[in-house]
C-alpha cells in the first residue's frame, strides 16, 4: 500500500495531468459537440509557466453572508476562497490519484484501519508560524469532535482517535477504509493554525496566496504567500475574486476584460461566448449530476416496477442536448461516472424504451393517478424545462407525471429529502465510496431516495476495506448494478463545468474535481500577454 | 413644532411595527439559519451544535425582545451567518446606497423638474412629445434590462464604462465615480419618468387658474409664468413624488446592484434573507423602514412649508 501511494506522489509530481486522466476525460467529453474545446485547454501545458501579474476571476455563487471559518463553507465562493488561502493534507489529481501536500507520506497498516501521515517539514503559515503535527491535529479534532459544526463532519465520523508520533499524524479508524487519504482531501479540512480553535475566520492558512482583503460576496483579494514550499504552485503576484451573481454581468465583466477567468458559464450561452474574440470556453465532463429522486419507501414509489417505468420513460439524450446543450453526458440512473476513480463502465446503458417503460408501469398496477413532481428553479439549472421534457417523454409511454412547481427558497430545507419525488443535483465527491457513503448507505444522514438495501450495503463496507484494486472494481461493479435496478435515484445527465477565460490565461488543465481547475486556476495557470 | 413631536411620535411606533412585522415574517419563512448555512453538507449533529452556538434554540420571543434591548442600547448585535459586527458591516452598505442614491438623486431630481416645465412650455408640441416618449420608455422598460442594453453598448461593444461597479475604501473618488456611471445612468431613466410627469402634471393643474391668466395677459413671458407663478403652488405634490423616489433609489435598487455588483444594502439584505439571519434582517429593515418614513416626514414638512394656508392655520 505504501509503496502504491509512494508512486502516486512520484507520478503526481510531474506538471501536467497523466495520459490516463487525459484520455479518459477527452473521451467523456467526446460525446458532447463541446469536446474540441476541451482538447484546447489540455494543449496549454506545453510551455513555461510565467510569473507575476494579477488574476481577476468573476465567481458566481458567493453572498455577503459567506464566512471565512472553513468549517462553514458551502458555496462556490467560499470554496475558491478556501482553495486559495489554504492547504489541506492531501489533495487530488486530475487524473484521480493523490497529490500530497501539507502530508509528505502516507502509510496504513493492512487492514487499513489505522493511518499514518507523515506532516512536511518548513511549510509556513501566513502570521509567519511553522505548520506542525499539532496544529494538523488541532484542526481535523475541530472538525470531527462533538461541538464540530463542520459541513465536513459527516466525512470525519468513522475516525475512532486521532494522535502524534513525532513528525507522524495517526489515525485510528471504527472501520477500515481504503479511501481514508481521499477524505482528508475535503476542502473544509484546511490546516489552521493552532486547528483554528481561537479565531477560525482569520483567513490564516498554508497556501500560495495570503488573504489581503476580504468583503463576503462582493470582493477578495490575496497576494502571493512569498514563503510558499511549493515552486509549482501560485505563479501570479495577486489575485483578486469579484463575486458577480448575476450570469450575465459575470460574461459582460469577461468580454470587456474586467476579470480573466468567469465560472458558470451557463451553457445556453456558452457557444455564444466561444465566438467572442480573445475568449476561450473550456468544459470539462464532472461527477456533478443532476437527478429526479424517489423515495423507495414511499408510494407508489414503494414498487421496483413503477421506479423502473420512470427510469425508461426519461430521454436521457434529450435532457442533455436541450438542458445542457451538449455540455455534457448521459447518466445511467447511478451517482459514478467516469469521473471516478475505479469505474469500469460495465453496466449497460439504460435508455429511453417506451414500451419497456409502459411494460413495467402496466406491471406495477399503478391506479393512473397523476404521480407528482416537485421542482423549482434551483433544483439544478433548467430543473423546470427538465422536468417538462420528463412529462412529456413519460405521457408518450402512458405514465402521467403531474409537474409541481414551488419557490427556490426553502426548496433545499422543505422538499428536497422530504417530499417523496422531486428535483435535486449532487457536486459529486473524490470517491465512490463517499458518494454511495454519503447518499446511498440505508443508514446515510443524506439517503435522498430511502435506498435500504442490505446486499448494497454489505458489498460498500466490503469495498471500503478492500485493499485489492480489482477486487474493488468488481465489488463497485455489483453496487452499480443493484442501484441501477433496484434504487431511487433517476439520473438522466451529468453536467461539466464550464468556464470562460480570456486568451491571456495560460497552464489551463481540465480537473472535473470541482470547476475552476477544482479550485486551482491560480495556483496553476498565468498569464501572457 | 407641536406638528413636528406628534410625526417624529408616529414615525418612531410606525418603526417598531414595522421591526415587530419583519421579524414575525422571518420566523414564518421555512428552515431556519444552521440548515441554510450548512446546505446539503450538514449532519444533524453539526446542525444541533451550531444551533446551540448561535442561540437560535430560545423562544422567538426572547429573541426578539433581546434584540429590541439590543438596539435601544445601540448595539445591533452580530450577524449569525459569518460573526460580524452588524452596525460595521452595515455602515459600509448604507453609505455605498447613499452615494448611489445621491449620485443619481443629483442628476435626476433637477433634470426632472426642468424636463416637466419644458414639457409644461411647450405642451402638445414636439418637446412635450418627445420628452414625454423617452421618459414613459425608459420607466417601461424594466430595470435590469436598460442595465443590460447599457451594459453591452457602454462596456461591452464601446469599452467605455467598467461593467462591473463594485466599489472599495482603495478607490478614489473618480474611480468610484467612473465605477458607478452605468447604474447611475439607469437609475436615472427609471426614476425620471415619475418625476416629470408628475411635476408636468401638478404645473398644469395650477396652469388653469384664474391668476396664471393674469398674469398672461399681463405680457410676462409664458416660461416666467411657469417658473414664478405656476411652479412654486406645484411644489407640494412634485416634493412628494421626489421624496418617493429618493426612497426608491435608497431601498428599491437591489436589481441594479445585482447586475452592476453594486456592494449596497439590497444584496446584503436578500442575502441574509436567504440566510435566515433574522438580526442583519431586522436591522436592514429597520434602517430602510427610517428612510421611508424619514422622508415621507420631510415631504410632508416641505408642503406644509410652501403652502402659507397650511403654515398659518389658526
Amino acid at each position: 500500500m505504501t509503496d502504491k501511494l509512494k508512486n502516486l506522489r512520484d507520478t503526481t509530481a510531474l506538471p501536467g495531468i497523466s495520459r490516463r486522466g487525459f484520455l479518459g476525460t477527452a473521451s467523456a467529453a467526446a460525446m458532447t459537440v463541446a469536446g474540441a474545446n476541451l482538447m484546447f485547454a489540455g494543449k496549454a501545458n506545453a510551455q513555461e509557466p510565467v510569473k507575476g501579474g494579477t488574476l481577476k476571476m468573476g465567481l458566481g455563487g458567493g453572498q455577503s453572508s459567506d464566512s471565512l471559518d472553513p468549517a462553514l463553507a458551502a458555496n462556490s465562493v467560499t470554496f475558491h476562497v478556501l482553495r486559495t488561502f489554504g492547504e489541506t493534507l492531501v489533495d487530488v489529481s486530475p487524473d484521480g490519484s493523490l497529490d500530497m501536500r501539507i502530508a509528505e507520506e502516507i502509510e496504513s497498516s493492512p487492514d487499513a484501519k489505522t493511518w499514518r501521515f507523515k506532516i512536511r517539514q518548513g511549510v509556513e503559515f501566513h502570521n509567519g508560524e511553522m505548520v506542525t503535527p499539532e496544529d494538523v491535529l488541532a484542526t481535523l479534532e475541530r472538525h470531527s469532535d462533538e461541538e464540530s459544526q463542520s459541513g465536513a463532519l459527516g466525512v470525519m465520523q468513522g475516525i475512532e482517535s486521532m494522535s502524534i508520533d513525532g513528525d507522524w499524524l495517526v489515525v485510528n479508524l471504527d472501520t477500515a477504509n481504503a479511501d481514508l487519504p481521499y477524505l482528508f482531501s475535503d476542502y473544509h479540512l484546511q490546516i489552521q493554525p493552532g486547528g483554528g480553535r481561537d479565531n477560525p475566520a482569520d483567513g490564516i492558512g498554508a497556501g500560495a496566496y495570503k488573504l489581503v482583503s476580504h468583503e463576503a460576496g462582493v470582493r477578495y483579494t490575496f497576494e502571493k504567500h512569498e514563503n510558499y514550499w511549493d515552486d509549482t504552485r501560485g505563479h501570479y503576484d495577486g489575485v483578486e475574486f469579484l463575486i458577480i451573481n448575476d450570469s450575465t454581468a459575470r460574461m459582460a465583466a469577461l468580454q470587456s476584460g474586467q476579470v480573466h477567468i468567469a465560472n458558470l458559464v451557463e451553457p445556453k450561452v456558452a457557444s455564444l461566448l466561444s465566438r467572442a474574440p480573445n475568449i476561450n470556453v473550456t468544459n470539462v465532463a464532472s461527477r456533478g449530476h443532476y437527478v429526479f429522486i424517489m423515495h423507495c419507501d414511499t408510494a407508489p414509489f414503494d414498487n421496483k416496477d413503477l421506479r423502473l417505468a420512470l427510469k425508461y420513460a426519461i430521454n436521457r439524450q434529450e435532457m442533455v442536448d436541450k438542458i445542457l446543450q451538449g455540455y455534457g453526458t448521459i447518466g445511467n440512473d447511478t451517482p459514478i461516472n467516469a469521473a471516478y476513480p475505479l469505474f469500469s463502465g460495465k453496466l449497460a446503458q439504460r435508455n429511453y424504451d417506451i414500451e419497456k417503460a409502459a411494460e413495467h408501469y402496466k406491471a406495477s398496477g399503478h391506479d393512473g393517478s397523476p404521480i407528482v413532481l416537485k421542482v423549482a428553479d434551483g433544483a439544478f439549472p433548467g430543473a423546470v424545462d427538465a422536468a417538462a421534457l420528463f412529462q412529456q417523454s413519460a405521457a408518450a409511454a402512458g405514465i402521467p407525471l403531474e409537474i409541481q412547481r414551488v419557490p427556490n427558497d426553502g426548496y433545499w430545507s422543505e422538499v428536497w429529502n422530504k417530499e417523496p419525488f422531486c428535483a435535486s443535483y449532487w457536486g459529486g465527491r473524490p470517491v465512490q465510496d463517499q458518494m454511495y457513503s454519503t447518499a446511498y448507505l440505508s443508514t446515510a444522514d443524506w439517503n435522498d431516495t430511502r435506498f435500504s438495501n442490505e446486499a448494497f450495503d454489505a458489498l460498500l463496507l466490503e469495498a471500503r476495506a478492500e485493499l485489492d484494486e480489482e477486487k474493488r472494481i468488481g465489488l463497485y461493479d455489483q453496487m452499480a448494478e443493484i442501484l441501477h435496478d433496484e434504487g431511487g435515484v433517476i439520473c438522466p445527465m451529468f453536467n461539466d463545468f464550464v468556464e470562460g477565460m480570456s486568451t491571456k490565461v495560460q497552464g489551463w488543465v481540465a480537473d472535473g474535481g470541482q470547476d475552476t481547475m477544482n479550485g486551482l486556476a491560480p495556483h496553476k495557470t498565468w498569464l501572457v500577454g | 413644532m407641536k406638528l413636528l413631536a406628534q410625526r417624529l411620535t408616529l414615525g418612531l411606533l410606525l418603526l417598531l411595527a414595522a421591526s415587530v412585522l419583519i421579524f414575525m415574517g422571518t420566523e414564518i419563512l421555512p428552515g431556519d439559519v444552521a440548515q441554510s448555512i450548512l446546505g446539503q453538507s450538514a449532519t444533524p449533529q453539526a446542525l444541533a451544535n451550531l444551533r446551540e452556538q448561535l442561540g437560535v434554540n430560545e423562544p422567538a420571543m426572547t429573541r426578539y425582545f433581546d434584540w429590541l434591548f439590543g438596539v435601544l442600547r445601540g448595539d445591533l448585535g452580530t450577524a449569525l451567518t459569518n460573526g460580524q459586527d452588524i452596525a460595521t458591516a452595515m455602515a459600509g452598505r448604507l453609505s455605498n446606497t447613499l452615494f448611489l442614491a445621491c449620485s443619481a438623486a443629483v442628476i435626476a431630481v433637477p433634470l426632472a423638474i426642468i424636463l416637466g416645465v419644458i414639457a409644461v412650455r411647450y405642451r402638445g408640441q414636439w418637446p412635450d412629445k418627445l420628452i414625454s416618449g423617452v421618459t414613459l420608455t425608459s420607466v417601461s422598460i424594466p430595470e435590469f434590462m436598460l442595465g443590460y442594453i447599457a451594459m453591452y453598448f457602454l462596456t461591452v461593444k464601446f469599452q467605455i464604462f467598467p461593467s462591473v461597479s463594485t466599489i472599495h475604501e482603495g478607490m478614489s473618488l473618480l474611480d468610484k465615480f467612473q465605477a458607478i456611471a452605468i447604474p447611475v445612468l439607469v437609475l436615472v431613466l427609471v426614476v425620471l419618468g415619475h418625476m416629470m410627469r408628475m411635476t408636468r402634471a401638478a404645473i398644469l393643474n395650477v396652469m388653469q387658474s384664474a391668476y396664471i391668466e393674469t398674469a398672461e395677459l399681463k405680457g410676462l413671458r409664458p416660461i416666467t409664468v411657469i417658473a414664478r407663478h405656476a411652479f412654486p403652488n406645484a411644489i407640494a405634490p412634485v416634493v412628494n413624488v421626489v421624496m418617493i423616489n429618493l426612497a426608491y433609489l435608497v431601498v428599491g435598487v437591489v436589481v441594479v446592484e445585482v447586475v452592476f455588483v453594486f456592494p449596497g444594502m439590497g444584496q446584503y439584505l436578500v442575502d441574509h434573507v436567504t440566510k435566515r439571519d433574522v438580526p442583519v434582517v431586522q436591522a436592514c429593515g429597520l434602517v430602510f423602514a427610517a428612510v421611508y418614513i424619514g422622508l415621507n416626514m420631510l415631504a410632508d414638512i416641505v408642503s406644509i412649508l410652501s403652502n402659507p394656508r397650511l403654515r398659518h392655520r389658526k
